[in-house]
């Protein structure tokens, strides 16, 4: 409840913040949609010119980012720690967040929610609708319940890997360069991960597991049964990975002892 | 007086430096974006011989060569600008007596020397043992792609600069860095090589400067583009520089009239 209210109050405050620049607000949710339309495109340019993606349609592959854009939007929205290591680190708020009773975690998340974010997951939902429709995809029971389960896991695998990567800032006062790049490499688990070499698939899926971010979760839904042992267990990698985040993260908090000055 | 500006090239260089272990990390996850890419292409290509006039062999080359220009030519000069702008700190910059979009340039330029030489050569040589790409032999090939390069360089870094001045007139251009970036990464040809688009999108695409950034550059070094085509690759490079300065200049007067400071 306590933490609930906290939300609340960092929402309100969040729209004060962003209604002083106005303008800008709707630029950014303009270049986050921008930025799935080239995604789109990218997979409509691959289907001019083939038929199948390593056995995949293209309705199938759709579906597969639209689903991916689901967890995506939700983790964009509520775990954002862009530029933790500047902001916090480099400029010392750290020592604020340590001061607080909220777990420093929680509040370094809260102050930084972004919830035009959301506006993707909206978006995803409604491509899986139209590609699921083209698929002639069954509505079962599970189904809501099984995407809520598998986005939830699938943040749960943002958050755990993004936390532990952010948590290196406390080990090297550096800026690390990995986190923008990694962005890149979370695409890549929305295409069929058998067209890798086992190399990538071994990475992709045990890793870094971004394949359990889209293809692995969605091929439950799009019936792929050589893929459903692996979309059952994304709740258990997203434990794991969040664990593993949470744990390095509060072991490096531990080890924080201020930039100085 | 131009003894100044190359001091800034050699600063950026240093203060490049004291950061490397980012580029080791780099250099592998650049090899795994172009090991991702090579992949997504196979499967593309199945059997098929041919893809918008380019072979599978010459995609992979695209593919790796264009990753690797992006390692030189990216910089952040557009935060760092808005940055400038967002604390004050280019009120004291605009007064000391040298060029400040000249002097971004030139620290621009260090840090490419830089990426150039801890992150690209070394990120090339890992992606040519692993991945089949053929590299021309000519030396002539060599000195004409370095030349675009640095063209890629001039004009990816105008339009950052473009973008970090925004700042003066939109106070907070996070949201435009951002479009900059998705737009700069998908029209200069990175992702999708322009020829592979539809028809009316690869027409747009090629009356804007983007595709000088990676595409053309691209395609002379996979051997798509010979003769003459070169030429024309190079005079296209140059007329986007040139044209591209007339926004910058005009933004920079603009701005020093319009200049007030948030906070700071």
């Amino acid at each position: 409840m306590y933490h609930l209210g906290l939300l609340l109050e960092y929402l309100k405050n969040y729209m004060k913040t962003r209604l002083t620049y106005r303008a800008d607000f709707w630029v950014e949710v303009i270049s986050d949609l921008l930025f799935q339309a080239t995604n789109f495109i990218f997979i409509m340019v691959i289907f001019m010119h083939t038929e199948s993606l390593g056995g995949w349609n293209q309705n199938e592959v759709v579906f597969v980012y639209g689903f991916f854009m689901v967890p995506f939007g939700v983790f964009s929205c509520f775990v954002n720690m862009w530029n933790f290591s500047e902001r916090y680190i480099v400029k010392g708020e750290m020592d604020r967040v340590l001061t607080r009773p909220a777990h420093n975690l929680f509040q370094i998340l809260l102050e930084n929610v972004d919830p035009p974010s959301l506006i993707g997951s909206f978006i995803g939902l409604i491509i899986m609708a139209i590609s699921g429709a083209n698929l002639g995809l069954p509505f079962e029971w599970w189904t809501i319940p099984a995407l809520l389960v598998l986005t939830l896991s699938a943040v749960a695998i943002y958050t755990g890997i993004y936390t532990a990567l952010t948590s290196l800032s406390f080990y090297s006062d550096a800026p690390t360069g990995i986190l923008p790049l990694m962005y890149n490499i979370q695409n890549y688990g929305r295409y069929p991960v058998t067209i890798y070499n086992r190399a990538i698939q071994v990475l992709l899926t045990w890793i870094i597991p971004f394949a359990f971010v889209g293809i692995y979760p969605a091929a439950l839904f799009l019936q792929r049964d050589e893929m459903r042992g692996m979309a059952i267990l994304t709740p258990v990698v997203g434990a794991v990975f969040l664990a593993i985040g949470l744990f390095s993260w509060n072991y490096g908090v531990r080890r924080y002892k201020g930039a100085g000055s | 007086m131009l003894g100044a500006y190359f001091d800034f090239i050699r600063i950026r260089f240093l203060t490049m430096l004291a950061y490397r272990v980012n580029y080791y990390s780099g250099i592998l996850i650049y090899t795994l974006n172009i090991g991702v890419n090579y992949f997504t292409w196979k499967a593309i290509y199945g059997g098929g011989e041919s893809l918008g006039g380019f072979t599978s062999a010459q995609m992979t080359t695209y593919v790796a060569v264009s990753w690797m220009a992006r390692a030189f030519y990216f910089n952040n000069l557009d935060r760092e600008i808005s940055t400038d702008i967002r604390d004050g700190s280019i009120a004291i910059q605009f007064i000391r007596p040298y060029n400040y979009v000249l002097v971004k340039m030139m620290q621009g330029l260090g840090e490419g020397l830089f990426r150039f030489l801890m992150l690209m050569i070394p990120g090339m040589i890992v992606a040519i043992l692993l991945f089949p790409v053929q590299l021309p032999t000519e030396p002539a090939a060599w000195a004409g792609f370095l030349v675009m390069l640095f063209f890629s360089f001039l004009i990816s870094s105008q339009i950052n600069v473009i973008t970090g001045l925004s700042a003066f007139f939109v106070e907070n251009n996070e949201g435009v860095m951002r479009m900059k970036r998705v737009i700069v990464d998908l029209f200069s040809g990175l992702i999708v090589p322009i020829s592979l688009f539809p028809g009316w999108l690869s027409s747009v695409l090629n009356v804007l400067p983007f595709q000088a950034i990676t595409y053309l550059p691209g395609s002379v070094f996979t051997g798509r583009v010979q003769g003459v085509g070169i030429w024309n690759v190079l005079g296209i490079q140059v007329f986007w520089f040139l044209v591209l300065l007339i926004p910058i200049v005009w933004l920079y007067h603009a701005a020093r009239k319009r200049l007030f400071v948030q906070g700071g």
